[in-house]
């Protein structure tokens, strides 16, 4: 009795809610959780409440990886999303399947009104995009590596955050030590020990045009500035000066938000959740370089993810994907995912708006990423485009684990990951032949 | 005497389909795709495939971390087998030996049974955490600077002794139903025979477990072999990284992460086959020396 009730009632609002006109429904599969989730849920909300010709239903897919993993076996069955998130090292493996996603320039040239990458900031144009510079992926959580850093703990020891790493090691850290921090920590070896150190010294990561080109690339990581720089690592860690918590992103965080380590590398995108834990002051910087392998640092590129439509749905499938797109560009929506998350706005639209409305006279550590993001760029700060590039970064977490553990010499380590690199990259070069 | 038999040939057989036909689809069906796209190199979204012959398999021979993970599958499996099924006959021959409240003793020591795997990594996790586990804090008494996810040993210890708390109550159960099948009149006679408990339980209780010991060796081997899988995903966090990981752990992670189908398939056909000769093992050799009552 009591359960036909309910039944009924819920036929009856079921029924309410089916508009009265047909709505084209479209899916978005996604890689973020938590507060996170909730910010894309009312994105997504919010933009079907803006119209009413589309509806957008997020879901959920677990981590970057997972979601990348379920997206094409979706696509192998034929029961692809219209959007799918896909994370940078994720990208090469999308953008070189040509014919699995539509790029989203002729997406918005074709169904939207037009599309102009100049638009968007530059550090965000060119890593989601062909060697033509065309975009494919619609940039979405950008974020890039910066440092954050506890202000009471640089004033207790009466040092301000470096800028160099010279002056780290010379200066800040014995300072942090002597006034009972650990100096140190960081989030993603791979990101930004690897990838950013390159960009950030303007060295080439990769040949071809650190693989953007059509010919074969090969990773140059057996060089001698990074393994000079893994070497200081290991000998920071003896000194107290740098502590290594593990390949977990969690793990090395949590020791900065209980304020035992002074310094955290991180992402630009870690500002929103940092706010809300950390209990002390902080602020954030750009990532220091070595003065001496550069007197002119160069920009980071933007790691994060990427929103990616799938090919084969049809044209309103797709002017519905392409509404989305422009919904989710518009710089109010870019301003309110800044502010919400922290991870920096793809237009520079968006960023005048934030800067216009005095976001970072409040909160100037917001504006780190953004500012590096424009740093002066160099030949080889673009980003890089490399298959197989989840298996190479695994192989670098495990190397840089066994080398900070001691278990192995940074020569070896290195020499390992070229090698095992360069096979993973040959395999990925004959699975496109 | 006259033999029962099917009048319709037709009859068995389809009595037979359902059977078959799960076991075509669920079984024969993947391992032979398994064993199709190992030959190949594919690209991740399906458009195009490479025959390559052997070197799926050629690469695993000639890679040395493939070996690392082989020989740290093979020690954890014989630590988890072995500590699992020793503690559990411990505490069975124990308990068999509790009169009052057995029954909630014994139902205490069951309880994990229950757990999950993920939910047991879940639990390991905590207990382990870096900065607030207790048994972190626990191995720091003794001056043993444990950290998760860092120290390679040290994240292997924290797999083990999960794997084997989660193990610990299946034996546990088994072992007990089989010391109490034993027949009074045989303990009665044993007593008489000679006053030592310990020589009294090799002599004579050991021997006739034996049957459940060895079902249960294959059980646990195949347990810290693959089921383990769990437990190692959340202690690890999903990040392999310089942490250990079995063999069964690391086909998921170059096939379902890194996307690489072929390198993963020629992995999973290895397993297929350690499978096999596990199976023939089982029931060639060590079959017939057991004798069940």
């Amino acid at each position: 009795m009591k359960l036909t009730h309910v039944m009924s009632a819920s036929l009856v609002s079921g029924m309410l809610a089916v508009p009265a006109y047909a709505q084209t429904e479209i899916t978005w599969w996604h890689a973020m959780g938590g507060q996170l989730g909730e910010t894309v849920n009312q994105i997504a909300t919010d933009f079907n409440a803006s119209q009413s010709d589309y509806v957008i239903t997020p879901v959920f897919k677990g981590t970057y990886e997972e979601t990348l993993t379920a997206g094409i076996a979706a696509f192998r069955a034929g029961e692809q999303p219209n959007v799918m998130q896909v994370f940078d090292a994720g990208a090469a493996t999308v953008i070189a399947a040509e014919g699995a996603t539509i790029p989203v320039e002729a997406l918005l040239t074709e169904f939207g009104s037009g599309f102009d990458s100049a638009d968007y900031i530059s550090g965000v144009r060119n890593f989601y995009a062909d060697n033509d510079g065309t975009m494919i992926g619609m940039p979405f959580n950008s974020s890039t590596p910066i440092m954050y850093y506890n202000e009471d703990a640089l004033a207790a020891a009466g040092v301000s955050a470096p800028t160099t790493w010279e002056e780290f090691q010379e200066t800040t850290a014995p300072a942090l030590v002597e006034a009972g921090y650990i100096p140190l920590a960081q989030s993603h070896l791979p990101w930004i020990f690897t990838e950013n150190f390159y960009s950030r010294h303007n060295i080439q990561f990769a040949t071809n045009d650190n693989g953007y080109g059509d010919g074969t690339t090969e990773i140059l990581i057996d060089q001698p500035e990074i393994k000079a720089h893994f070497t200081a690592l290991t000998e920071w860690i003896d000194q107290g000066y740098f502590q290594w918590y593990g390949t977990g992103w969690g793990d090395n965080q949590t020791p900065f938000e209980q304020a035992e380590v002074a310094m955290w590398l991180g992402s630009s995108g870690s500002f929103g959740g940092l706010q809300a834990t950390a209990e002390f002051p902080f602020s954030a910087t750009l990532l220091p370089y070595w003065e001496g392998i550069t007197s002119e640092p160069t920009q980071t590129f933007i790691g994060g993810a990427a929103l990616f439509a799938m090919s084969g749905k049809s044209d309103e499938e797709n002017a519905a994907t392409a509404a989305f797109f422009e919904y989710l560009t518009s710089p109010e929506v870019q301003y309110m995912w800044h502010r919400e998350t922290g991870y920096v706005p793809v237009t520079e639209a968006a960023y005048a708006l934030a800067a216009s409305d005095g976001y970072y006279e409040e909160k100037p550590a917001a504006e780190v990423g953004i500012q590096q993001l424009q740093l002066p760029a160099g030949d080889f700060t673009r980003g890089y485009r490399m298959g197989f590039y989840v298996q190479i970064r695994d192989v670098m977490n495990r190397e840089y684990g066994r080398i900070l553990t001691g278990e192995t010499s940074v020569d070896d380590g290195f020499a390992a990951i070229q090698e095992e690199a360069n096979e993973l990259l040959d395999r990925f070069a004959r699975t496109q032949g | 005497m006259k033999r029962a038999g099917f009048r319709n040939p037709w009859l068995p057989i389809l009595l037979l389909v359902p059977q078959l036909s799960i076991i075509m689809v669920f079984f024969y069906w993947p391992a032979g795709w398994a064993i199709q796209s190992s030959f190949y190199l594919q690209d991740p979204f399906g458009f195009g495939s490479t025959f390559v012959g052997a070197e799926n398999y050629t690469r695993l021979a000639e890679s040395g971390e493939y070996r690392k993970v082989a020989w740290f599958t093979l020690i954890y499996t014989l630590l988890v087998t072995f500590l699992s099924l020793s503690l559990a006959l411990l505490l069975a021959v124990k308990a068999d030996k509790v009169i009052r409240g057995a029954k909630t003793y014994r139902t205490l020591l069951m309880w994990v049974y229950a757990v999950a795997p993920p939910v047991a990594g879940f639990l390991g996790l905590m207990f382990f955490d870096q900065s607030v586990g207790p048994l972190t804090d626990f191995f720091k008494l003794f001056g043993w600077d444990f950290q998760l996810g860092v120290g390679y040993t040290d994240t292997a210890t924290a797999m083990v002794i999960v794997a084997v708390w989660k193990q610990i109550p299946v034996n546990f159960i088994f072992f007990l139903s089989g010391l109490q099948s034993i027949p009074r009149s045989v303990r009665e006679a044993a007593l008489i025979d000679n006053g030592s408990g310990t020589q009294r339980f090799w002599d004579i209780t050991f021997p006739l477990l034996a049957p459940t010991a060895f079902f249960l060796l294959i059980i646990n081997i195949t347990y810290a072999l693959f089921d383990t899988f769990g437990v190692i995903d959340t202690l690890v966090k999903g990040e392999p990284g310089n942490n250990p990981v079995t063999l069964v752990y690391k086909v998921f992670i170059d096939g379902f992460r890194g996307n690489d189908l072929g390198g993963s398939s020629a992995q999973s056909v290895v397993l297929m086959v350690l499978v096999l000769i596990l199976t023939i093992f089982q029931f060639r050799l060590l079959e017939r020396r057991i004798h069940y009552t």
